[in-house]
């Protein structure tokens, strides 16, 4: 095992983990926000793969092109659950929030049937995009480049969203959260701003998706370990802190990475899982949780 | 001149960099009623933490029936006869108020007749007969503070700290509340109150002890209190410039 | 002398018991008029998941630790039952006590680090140990790894928990298991352990200040909660004759164990019930008509049912039968 091969596959795992770090971002948005763990995340992000594969087929347009598109697409998806499943599920009094994490589990289960029926269980992946199965080197290091666009848009999409957390919106997101019936005295609408902040969690789950199209099998099964692996991220980085998601998220990719060169490839999440009970039981709290 | 019940020994305690109570020192006898009052931010509810046990002091000692306390935690605390109410009303929401005094009786009485009847008497005490069977979450503000003592008082407690109990009530809730607690006392309860208002803290007291930024301002009874410019100043800090 | 509301209370219990001997009886009935394996089956697998839901309940209900990894404890005392069974020779009957203390342990082992975690740390969590153990169960050969084990006929006999038509009979062991745990609610519901636990669950700061241990009560409800869990494993590995890390440790079979439980009203006696008897069925017809022919309706069917008894009835199906429920939970503002 030549260094070189080592690092490729470091580097490989960091991408792939700030891929996961979007994903985990969404979430932990979401969570951060009103305190809802969104069980649908893993369906969403599978919604936006196969949202990007249809496109692709129809017209033609590469993955990278339906950026905005899907992420636009998502939005409206995270404001119409917002708006249809979780309002309704906030006055509640007890119990509250295990009713928000079945009613988000119910409704991936029914994404997951859908799609099934919709596009079958077979695999579908997308082959003749731009940058499929085109590779960059870099000395005796080689990468696929869907993979490198995807670490770059994904260090984007945080850029973007530590500006947020700047404007005015990204403050009253944050006034929202910290106490949401104080915030209504001052006439800032908690509907509003719950929605949107939906809205951008499933619009950075939807651009993961559309990354992850470009090089990942698409199934309805296909959410299910992504958003495993989110809520560790989430969890380990800290719920409700951006910053953690995305160092959580490096941390699991180049884990998981690195894992998968020590021992069988089918146990590879196992390294993941131990360093998130290791560290939980330092900081009970995740790297960076305030919540 | 018998034991005091409480001995609080330069009690110090700080937050980040707020310091929330330096070098606290007074005793409260058994069987008196102490208030504690101050304004926001004197340190009144933190004091009654440690007391209670939910936070350990940096420094300082608290003797409890000559017993050292302090660390030792708010579970060991009720078990040896401290009991307390909340500022902001905690109740077990999903339970009724019959079932949430149970809960405090439980600590004396092992089997679920002997708590059931000990929380009947406390209920019957704090005047929510009428409400044991109503879900806690469905109370008015003043039942759930008289849930909070109710509850508290289920435990059998020899010490009963009261936070902010007679704060926004009518002046009929409030009279109501004052007799509460003057027939607490009348079972041998000591009692130390925190309230923000003086007036009607001070009729009720035996003794009273002024906090303020953290520290003690002065102890004595209501009227020396009432009277010392420092006190005033302390509250009306505002009103005077320097 | 127990006064007036004492007295509502003691009268209430024990007409719970009264009921839930009625309907004890009723279910005993029930193969009478129901005839065909089919159904019986799909009564014997929602009688298994009530048991199971309501012993995830006492941890999950009753002390608020929302526990997504029971598989875990379902596993082990499956394994466990069916290890001794193969390999040494013991009857289930005293194999299922064996994997009901292993995963009661288990138990006790998770919630000693995880009970530190607050709400959804601790969900997540319980999520990835489950996840661990059914990595590592696919990849343990002394368990036969992935291919599982198959428990050979021995021949029919009470004491091998086998018969040559199981449906039948297994209606009364997993009946009898599924009130077993019925009865353990009913006790805790009343016992001083349940009080406790329901008020760790309401508030731990109020719950300290009256002198209940936090931990300590998260651990017992924990142990109990796991061990109930590992003998309806052991019962379920008997049933079907197989077990393997996929169906043991499957992070949808702990969703599949709490989901009653939810549906029906989460800490409560008759929610786990009431759920596994709405949503058993509902999920095993679903595939049974819509499965293979139109993939994916019955996930729609399942998954939409969720999302509505969710927002309709959040404090569960017994709010259908008893108003109090309802009003304790809404929040009229």
């Amino acid at each position: 095992m030549s260094p070189a091969l080592i690092l490729q596959v470091a580097i490989g795992g960091v991408l792939m983990g700030l891929l996961y770090a979007v994903v985990a971002a969404g979430l932990t948005l979401i969570f951060g926000l009103m305190n809802v763990v969104n069980f649908a995340h893993g369906a969403l992000l599978m919604a936006a793969m196969y949202a990007t594969w249809l496109i692709h087929r129809s017209t033609g347009l590469d993955p990278l092109l339906q950026l905005p598109l899907v992420a636009a697409l998502l939005f409206g998806t995270g404001v119409a659950i917002y708006r249809g499943l979780i309002a309704r599920t906030l006055q509640i009094r007890v119990n509250g929030a295990m009713v928000q994490i079945f009613a988000t589990f119910g409704l991936s289960i029914f994404l997951v049937g859908l799609a099934q029926l919709v596009f079958g269980s077979d695999f579908q992946s997308i082959n003749a995009s731009f940058l499929g199965g085109r590779t960059l080197a870099l000395g005796a290091i080689v990468l696929p480049l869907p993979l490198i666009a995807s670490g770059v848009v994904s260090l984007l999409v945080f850029l973007a969203l530590f500006r947020l957390s700047r404007t005015e919106f990204g403050r009253a997101l944050e006034a929202t959260r910290e106490d949401f019936e104080a915030v209504a005295l001052i006439g800032v609408d908690r509907d509003r701003i719950f929605g949107i902040g939906w809205g951008i969690g499933a619009a950075a789950v939807g651009i993961a998706g559309v990354l992850l199209a470009n090089f990942y099998y698409i199934s309805p099964d296909v959410g299910t370990n992504f958003a495993l692996i989110a809520y560790v991220a989430v969890a380990l980085g800290g719920f409700g802190s951006i910053l953690g998601a995305l160092i959580a998220g490096l941390v699991i990719g180049l884990t998981e990475a690195l894992t998968a060169l020590v021992v069988d490839p089918s146990l590879k999440q196992i390294g993941i899982f131990l360093i998130y009970l290791a560290v939980l039981m330092f900081r009970p709290r995740g790297l960076f949780g305030k919540l | 001149m018998a034991e005091p019940l409480l001995r609080i020994r330069e009690i110090s305690k700080s937050f980040g960099s707020v310091a929330a109570n330096v070098d606290i020192s007074f005793d409260v006898a058994e069987g008196e009623i102490l208030g504690l009052i101050g304004p926001n931010g004197a340190g009144k509810s933190s004091l009654f933490n440690i007391i209670a046990g939910e936070i350990v002091p940096d420094r300082g000692e608290i003797l409890f029936a000559g017993q050292r306390i302090s660390g030792i935690g708010a579970v060991a605390c009720a078990k040896l006869g401290i009991g307390r109410t909340f500022q902001v009303v905690r109740s077990f929401d999903s339970m009724t108020v019959l079932e949430n005094v149970m809960v405090g009786a439980f600590l004396r009485a092992r089997r679920t007749r002997a708590a059931l009847r000990r929380a009947e008497e406390v209920i019957a005490l704090c005047g929510l007969a009428g409400r044991s069977d109503t879900a806690a979450h469905r109370l008015s503000p003043p039942e759930k503070r008289r849930l909070e003592i109710a509850r508290a008082l289920a435990t059998e407690p020899r010490l009963l700290l009261l936070d902010e109990v007679l704060t926004g009530l009518t002046p009929t809730e409030a009279r109501e509340g004052m007799q509460l607690v003057r027939g607490l006392r009348a079972q041998g309860i000591t009692i130390i109150m925190v309230e923000h208002v003086m007036e009607v803290l001070l009729p009720l007291v035996d003794r009273a002890v002024v906090l303020n930024l953290g520290r003690k301002l002065m102890e004595g009874v209501p009227a020396e209190i009432v009277r010392h410019p420092e006190v005033i100043r302390a509250y009306l800090g505002d009103r005077y410039s320097g | 002398m127990v006064g007036r509301a004492g007295r509502a209370l003691l009268s209430r219990r024990r007409r719970e018991l009264f009921f839930g001997v009625i309907v004890l009886a009723l279910l005993a009935a029930l193969p009478l008029g129901v005839h065909g394996a089919y159904l019986r089956g799909l009564i014997v697998l929602a009688l298994l998941y009530a048991g199971l839901s309501q012993a995830w309940n006492i941890l999950g209900g009753y002390c608020g630790q929302i526990s997504l990894g029971h598989a875990l404890y379902f596993g082990i005392g499956a394994y466990t039952s069916a290890l001794l069974f193969t390999r040494v020779g013991i009857s289930p009957l005293i194999g299922m006590f064996a994997g009901g203390l292993l995963s009661g342990l288990s138990a006790l082992l998770v919630g000693i680090p995880c009970f530190r975690l607050s709400g959804h740390y601790y969900a997540i969590a319980t999520i990835v140990i489950g996840m661990m153990a059914a990595l590592l169960a696919s990849n343990w050969d002394f368990i036969n790894a992935a291919q599982g084990i198959t428990i050979p006929f021995h021949g029919e006999a009470w004491q091998n928990l086998q018969f040559r038509t199981a449906v039948l009979p297994f209606h009364y062991v997993m009946l009898v298991y599924a009130a077993l745990m019925w009865l353990i609610a009913w006790v805790i519901e009343g016992s001083r352990w349940g009080f406790h636990w329901r008020a760790v669950k309401d508030d731990v700061t109020a719950a300290r200040s009256l002198g209940v241990s936090i931990y300590p009560s998260k651990l017992a409800a924990a142990a109990i909660s796991g061990a109930a869990t590992g003998i309806g494993g052991a019962l379920y590995a008997q049933y079907v004759g197989f077990i393997d890390p996929e169906s043991a440790f499957d992070l949808s079979l702990s969703v599949l164990i709490a989901l009653p439980a939810v549906v029906g009203g989460i800490g409560t006696l008759w929610g786990p019930l009431l759920g596994a008897a709405v949503l058993i069925p509902v999920q095993q017809l679903s595939v049974a008509w819509f499965g293979s022919a139109a993939g994916g309706i019955d996930l729609m069917v399942y998954g939409a049912l969720i999302m509505v008894l969710a927002l309709s009835r959040p404090e569960g199906l017994v709010s259908f039968f008893h108003t109090r429920a309802r009003q304790e939970v809404i929040d009229h503002g």
